[in-house]
């Protein structure tokens, strides 16, 4: 795809300044059944200062979009097609030298489990100064762990305890941490996989608030990979739901919540019984999602949609426009007079 | 100095040293572990020597038989037996080898010139401690590099190269390794000597202190002893070092794959830390954990390698000095160098626990 074709696919998706475009990407896992396409031709653009909620069931592929947009795909996955634009650039067609400067300095991640994602041997501080000095080899050791102890203070935690291990702290306390190192070398944008899903519920909502007010502070941009539509809800300014590798919807979180389009949206939203409330639960709909070795034909979510028609067996829909800037790949919405957008 | 105690206290002193500085720095907990771990030793090292006493008093052979043969004259026979205490009861001799080992006088041999054990000693626990300590380095920096760089290309030629090495290594008996190698460098290409630690005449030359050959050729300034001492422990050394590889390397493999596969690898990834800090501070560190666990209920094992290796290049080491030994029933040198193998198994033990409390800071006591 072209600049100008990207600069025409923005106007059109987004009003914001965008940060991180996704083009047609897709990824697969090579496995002894076959290819599992985990990430399926997704375009999807990230505007600068936002949070993006990711969504979708469990193996509908967030986590391996996330992956993909570090360019940390590895064996088996590989990614088969399309475009990663950063800040004008192609991260498809950086090497991979460049590519890890960019990752920890500009692109950082935050994953699911923070018991596990901290090195078990390394006292916090040695995480911190070790990334610091990664990306910026002329700091000095004490300036870097001047850094961190800042950095530290500002997540809420007490700086003598930047001496400890990572076991001496709570699971809440290791997210913070794993913020901090995100925001080391202050991070365009940071992807959070999953990052309260270990928490309970109270220290959640902390960390929520802790997101949102660093997202002011530090001009971030955040994609918020879960399951769990209470926080997405709670913090995010747009919504993307995925459904079997693919994009399902995107919007702002009133167009997604309040006027869902797509019915396997609808189906998520009916399953969560008050999403102002807690967003532990997990929702639950009927059947199962597609096992991604054999994707349906045409539009994936038709074995279970309650609305199935002919033609969403047949054909796959476009995952267009239904208002402006808000999008859902679904034959409701599109004209079908045996023609299809694809 | 006495060489037996010099031998100790050369590998004693720095040991000790590294254990007061852990002691120091570690909070209480830590400590109380250490000083349980080392006041456990002793009655560790007494129950060992006491089944050693027994064994070898309920073993078929006596002393008399194994050296005169089994027709002797039974008067002759019988004055030896009293000669060398043989004839007191059992109580009475167990409390006599009790007190000789609290007092650090073992006794006397009973073959041969009857030398006092401590000397026997004195030579051979140098002997073999020139052999162990130099293979075990071989062994790690063979372990650490083939196990981790095959952990890094998994299922490519150098995985599967290095796997290969450790099976057949590992599956091969060390006398058997020690046999080949013995027979293609020693005997076919005449590259290194068949046996023993040193040329006779640069022996002659050599001045002992500490019996650690290496190191009293260089205290003396006799480099040809130096070249000689050498060139006899390149093969030992390399045979059971390469021999306990083998294992080494598997466990290091499997563990630093395991590693590479946790979250905080991925998490140091996306910091865009370089892939060697990531497999070498991270990876490997964090493998090294239960390596080390392994490689501490292993000492035995390694005991056991050394004792072939010993006997297979005829190194007057320990355990050479056991297998001659017990031959003859000699139960004065038995005992008392089982004595001296047992408080090396737990002085390695012990080391292996602090090796480990200093590598995990999870670790509680
Ligand atoms: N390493 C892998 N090997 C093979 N298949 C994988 C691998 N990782 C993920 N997958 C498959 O890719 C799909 C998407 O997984 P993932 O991205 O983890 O989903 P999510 O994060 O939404 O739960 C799933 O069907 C999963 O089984
Ligand atoms: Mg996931």
């Amino acid at each position: 795809m072209t600049q100008d074709a990207i600069a025409a696919d923005r106007s059109s998706v987004a009003t914001g300044d965008v940060l991180y475009s996704i083009r047609d990407l897709s990824v697969e896992y090579g496995t002894r059944a076959g290819e599992v396409a985990a990430v399926d031709r997704v375009s999807l653009d990230i505007r600068k200062g936002e949070i993006l909620g990711l969504v979708g069931e469990s193996g509908c592929g967030k986590s391996t979009l996330g992956k993909a947009m570090m360019r940390m795909i590895s064996p088996p996955g590989r990614i088969t097609q399309g475009e990663l634009w950063f800040a004008g650039e192609d991260l498809m067609t950086v090497s991979e030298a460049q590519m890890r400067e960019i990752r920890g300095a500009r692109l950082g991640m935050v994953f699911q489990d923070p018991m596990t994602s901290l090195n078990p041997l390394s006292k916090i501080v040695d995480h911190l100064t070790e990334t610091i000095t990664t990306h910026e080899p002329s700091v000095s050791e004490a300036a870097a762990r001047d850094r961190a102890e800042q950095l530290i203070g500002r997540l809420g935690l007490r700086v003598e305890r930047i001496d400890d291990y990572p076991h001496q702290f709570s699971g809440g306390m290791r997210q913070r941490i794993m913020i901090a190192l995100a925001l080391a070398l202050r991070a365009d944008l940071v992807i959070a996989d999953e990052p309260t899903t270990a928490l309970d519920v109270i220290v959640e909502a902390q960390f929520l608030d802790l997101l949102r007010e660093l997202r002011a502070e530090f001009d971030l941009t955040i994609i918020m990979i879960t399951h769990n539509i209470g926080v997405v809800a709670e913090v995010a300014d747009r919504v993307a739901v995925m459904y079997a590798g693919r994009m399902a919807e995107l919007g702002s979180v009133d167009e997604v919540f309040l006027d869902t389009k797509h019915p396997y949206g609808q189906g998520l939203l009916r399953a969560v019984p008050n999403i102002e409330l807690d967003g532990s639960d997990l929702y639950q709909m009927e059947g199962a999602p597609p096992n991604l070795l054999h994707t349906p034909s045409g539009c994936p979510f038709h074995p279970r949609c309650p609305h199935v028609m002919p033609i969403c067996s047949e054909r796959e829909p476009a995952f267009a426009e239904v208002t402006p800037g808000h999008r859902a790949s679904c034959w409701l919405f599109q004209e079908h007079d045996g023609e299809g957008e694809r | 100095m006495h060489p037996l105690l010099l031998s100790v206290l050369i590998f004693g002193v720095p040991a000790a040293i590294a254990l007061g500085w852990v002691f120091l720095r570690g909070g209480g907990a830590l400590r109380r572990y250490i000083a349980t771990r080392v006041a456990l030793t002793l009655p560790m090292v007494f129950v060992l020597v006491s089944v050693v006493f027994l064994v070898l008093r309920v073993m078929p052979g006596d002393v008399a038989s194994a050296t005169l043969g089994p027709k002797a004259n039974a008067e002759v026979r019988q004055n030896i037996e009293e000669t060398l205490g043989l004839d007191d009861p059992l109580v009475v001799q167990y409390a006599r080898f009790l007190g000789q080992v609290a007092t650090f006088d073992l006794g006397d041999s009973f073959v041969g010139a009857r030398r006092p054990v401590v000397d026997e000693l004195g030579e051979r626990l140098p002997a073999t401690l020139e052999l162990v300590l130099p293979a075990a380095g071989v062994a790690i920096a063979l372990g650490l590099v083939l196990g981790a760089s095959a952990a890094g290309h998994r299922r490519r030629l150098r995985d599967y190269a290095v796997r290969m090495f450790g099976v057949v290594v590992y599956s091969m008996p060390v006398f058997w390794l020690g046999m080949l190698a013995k027979g293609v460098f020693s005997i076919w290409l005449g590259w290194t000597p068949v046996a023993g630690r040193i040329d006779v005449l640069a022996n002659a030359t050599l001045e002992r202190t500490t019996n650690l050959l290496v190191v009293d050729s260089i205290l003396s300034g006799n480099w040809e002893a130096l070249r000689s001492a050498l060139h006899h422990m390149v093969l030992p050394v390399l045979t059971l070092g390469v021999s306990i590889s083998g294992l080494f390397a598997r466990l290091v493999r499997i563990n630093v794959i395991e590693t590479l596969q946790q979250d905080y690898v991925a998490a140091a990834r996306a910091r865009g830390l370089r892939e060697r800090t990531v497999v070498g501070a991270y990876a490997v560190r964090n493998a090294m954990i239960p390596v080390v666990t392994v490689i501490g209920l292993q000492v035995a094992i390694l005991l056991a390698g050394t004792v072939l290796t010993e006997a297979v290049f005829n190194w007057p080491g320990m355990g050479l000095y056991l297998v001659e030994r017990i031959k003859v029933r000699d139960f004065q040198a038995v005992q008392s160098a089982v004595a001296m193998f047992a408080l090396l198994v737990a002085a390695i033990g012990l080391a292996v626990d602090v090796v480990y409390g200093v590598l995990d800071p999870r670790v509680e006591y």
